[in-house]
């Protein structure tokens, strides 16, 4: 994607540092250059009062007992994909990572792993991307880091993002919470981001552009939260997928899992792409879904409330927990016939015909 | 989905399966050729459907499964070499070779890419003059067209950095190989669709004949592996061996004559090994005359390299249809897709990836009695 037409970036924000069209080594030096870079690109993007304390760290008052705290690095090849880009995505993930569980998201921090030579106005155009996500995400990011490394040593950028959030329910929302009888509701269909990263990374054309799903799910989570649902367990779909965070589920949570194929909405476009390069969208990246498992009383008042929000209106409920046969995911399939759905090995690799 | 959904559906599926009972009236064992209807089989869990009177065995059609450990070894040579930009389908880098696998090649520094078309390895090659690039040409009469179009341009163009190293088998000389093992079982044969959508249908003709045998070209959906055990169970129970067409919707029984020109054009007809199996004649295809300059071994100047299989690995068996996954002792215990000591284990299409992803372990065992019982 070329920098300088970016279709998504607004003219009326030009870059801040014009002497410099590229990062140098100097940019994560600790010297001048790295405070104008601080100054005049992260600073006003991210503009809080925590950060313009200018302090070694940030000093939060939570006044909470229970806080959450996560972290997450980003290394999303290409920079920019249909949906989404490096800068949401850091946000996003690790606001994410707090929602599952059950927290409200706060305070972010944001580490910077630049590579000596890349262009200003890209590294403009993911700061403010950021900063977008997170006012959307009602995040504020009061601490950072820079550091620039030789040409050749990354791959434009690397964000690394930490997160801290407060609890404010009594609900203890955790894989060893999941019981027997729980619904397994799914936020809405899968795979757009894994496809929309895969398409533009391997230059696969199909007919439309399929976008990532990338999105901030904490006032989802809040919604089901603030409405009473017994929720015993969260969980974001990332990289392995629906199968992946499944398994990873019935094993911490020493609890079977059945799924039933039709309950799980994937879209023609993504479930076309994942036919020819011979994927199962089971296993592929999501960015902006979860999995609740709710108390079963709840399961039709909590599907109500996720399809009432845009994010969820594909929301579906797709399987049972079970007491029998711990540890393991199966699923009815299209044809009613059951089998195993196993954690993803290695990664997905594209079959030959 | 259209055109996808149609052919998953369940009361459909439960109709053909209702007609299977109702004509069988003993034990019949039937090979579906290709590794994608292997996947479908046991991802769908189309078995499950099927009355307990009818055995499938899994035959040798998976590319990834059936390329020698030779080639394997010589890929991961070539890949190693600096001047080389190595380019692969996916599924093959995790196939184990005698030392290691190509995803080892690529973490230790090789220049080893994952393509999804030849013609995007021949796109590589031109943009990087200064290297040799080499396309990996695994696979059946399926991929050939695509693999014999790239050297067909590569020609055309003049592109001196660009060669294919060649391991096409063909499955004609596959199902003669099983049908004259004293080992064989296979009593009918789903062929593979997408083979005969390039080649046609008439080349059954005197397999069926010969080893009178029925042969059901077949598609790859559950109502098509449905429709193909049904027809073929049904040529069984009235003592007929003929060639039948279950997906007529792709495959026209002179085949697709364009693409067989250019396979003709570029390749010819060779002996090839297969892993697990052994030498078969005429069972390959290698690079014809004019063509030879593309060819990998060539251009590397690559002798003979000796290779050893795990003495653990049944794959050969599992090949041919002789035995099952579950009656290796290293499935699942030695021998798993994060550690595999053969290729079946390796491709979602390999019977024993196939069954490791989609049974399990413990419904192995419940199914491994209940086979032995049957026995």
């Amino acid at each position: 994607m070329s920098a300088k037409s970016p279709k998504d970036f607004s003219l009326s924000c030009p870059v801040p540092i014009t002497r410099y069209p590229n990062i140098l080594m100097a940019h994560g030096g600790g010297g001048k250059l790295m405070h104008d870079l601080i100054a005049n690109m992260f600073a006003v993007v991210f503009k809080n009062p925590f950060l313009m304390e200018g302090h070694d760290s940030a000093v939060l008052d939570l006044s909470r007992k229970k806080i959450a705290m996560t972290t997450d690095s980003y290394v999303v090849r290409p920079l920019f994909f249909p949906g989404g880009d490096i800068g949401s995505l850091a946000v996003y993930g690790t606001v994410n990572d707090l929602a599952m569980s059950g927290a409200r998201p706060l305070y972010l921090s944001a580490g910077f792993i630049l590579e000596e030579g890349l262009g200003m106005e890209m590294l403009w155009r993911v700061v403010q991307s950021m900063g977008r996500a997170a006012k959307k995400a009602g995040v504020q990011i009061v601490t950072g880091d820079t550091k620039v490394v030789d040409k050749g040593k990354g791959d434009g950028i690397f964000i690394n993002t930490s997160g801290v959030g407060i609890i404010e329910h009594r609900q203890k929302v955790s894989p060893r919470s999941v019981r027997p009888g729980d619904c397994i509701i799914l936020s809405g269909d899968i795979g757009r981001h894994g496809i929309a990263i895969m398409a533009v990374r391997e230059g696969l054309e199909f007919e439309t552009t399929i976008k990532s799903d990338c999105a901030p799910l904490a006032h989802l989570v809040g919604k089901l939260l603030s409405a009473g649902v017994e929720i015993h367990c969260l969980r974001d779909l990332t990289r392995g997928g629906l199968a992946s965070a499944l398994n990873e589920i019935a094993l911490q949570g020493k609890v079977s899992i059945e799924l039933d194929e039709n309950m799980i909405p994937v879209r023609g476009d993504v479930q076309g792409a994942c036919e020819i390069l011979g994927l199962d969208p089971l296993y592929v990246a999501n960015e902006g879904r979860f999995v609740a498992f709710v108390k079963e009383k709840d399961a039709a008042r909590a599907l109500k409330i996720i399809k009432k929000d845009s994010l969820g209106t594909d929301a579906s409920i797709i399987g049972k927990v079970r007491k029998e046969f711990p540890f393991i995911v199966t699923m009815k399939s299209k044809i009613g016939a059951n089998r195993i759905v196993d954690m993803l090995t290695g990664e997905q690799l594209p079959r030959i015909c | 989905m259209k055109y996808l959904d149609e052919y998953r559906a369940k009361e459909a599926a439960e109709g053909l399966s209702r007609e299977i009972r109702r004509i069988i009236t003993r034990p019949w064992t039937i090979m579906e050729i290709c590794g994608g209807q292997t996947h479908a089989i046991v991802k769908f869990g189309i078995d499950e459907l099927l009355p307990e009177d009818i055995t499938l065995v899994h035959g040798p059609g998976c590319p990834v499964c059936v390329t020698s450990l030779e080639l394997i070894d010589k890929a991961i040579e070539i890949a190693s070499r600096s001047e080389a930009i190595f380019c692969s389908f996916g599924d093959m880098l995790r196939v184990p070779g005698s030392k290691k696998d190509l995803l080892s090649v690529k973490a230790s520094g090789g220049d080893v890419r994952i393509v999804y078309s030849p013609l995007d390895a021949l796109k590589i090659a031109k943009d990087n003059p200064a290297k040799q690039v080499v396309f990996f040409a695994v696979g059946f009469e399926t991929t050939a067209p695509a693999n014999a179009m790239a050297v067909y341009q590569a020609h055309k163009e003049g592109v001196k950095n660009f060669s294919i190293l060649v391991s096409h088998v063909l499955v004609p000389p596959a199902m003669e190989a099983i049908l004259s093992s004293p080992n064989n079982r296979v009593q009918g044969f789903l062929a593979a669709g997408h083979v005969c959508t390039v080649m046609g249908t008439t080349e059954y003709y005197p397999i069926a004949q010969k080893y009178r045998v029925p042969v059901v070209v077949t598609g790859f959906e559950p109502l098509d592996i449905l429709q193909g055990i049904l027809m073929c169970i049904k040529q069984l129970e009235e003592g007929r061996w003929v060639v039948e067409n279950q997906y007529t919707r792709s495959v026209k029984e002179e085949g697709n004559s364009q693409a067989q020109k250019l396979i003709k054009e570029i390749f010819e007809i060779v002996p090839r090994k297969w892993r697990g199996i052994g030498e078969i004649v005429k069972s390959g295809l290698g690079l014809r005359e004019p063509y030879r300059l593309f060819d990998a071994e060539r251009r590397f100047a690559l002798g003979d390299i000796k290779t050893q299989e795990s003495p653990e690995c049944i794959s050969g068996l599992i090949l041919q249809g002789v035995k099952k996954p579950y009656e290796c002792a290293a499935f699942g215990k030695k021998c798993t897709p994060e550690h595999p000591l053969g290729a079946t284990m390796v491709s979602s299409e390999g019977a024993c990836a196939a069954y490791y992803r989609y049974r399990g372990l413990k419904v192995n065992k419940t199914k491994s009695r209940k086979n032995s019982t049957k026995r």
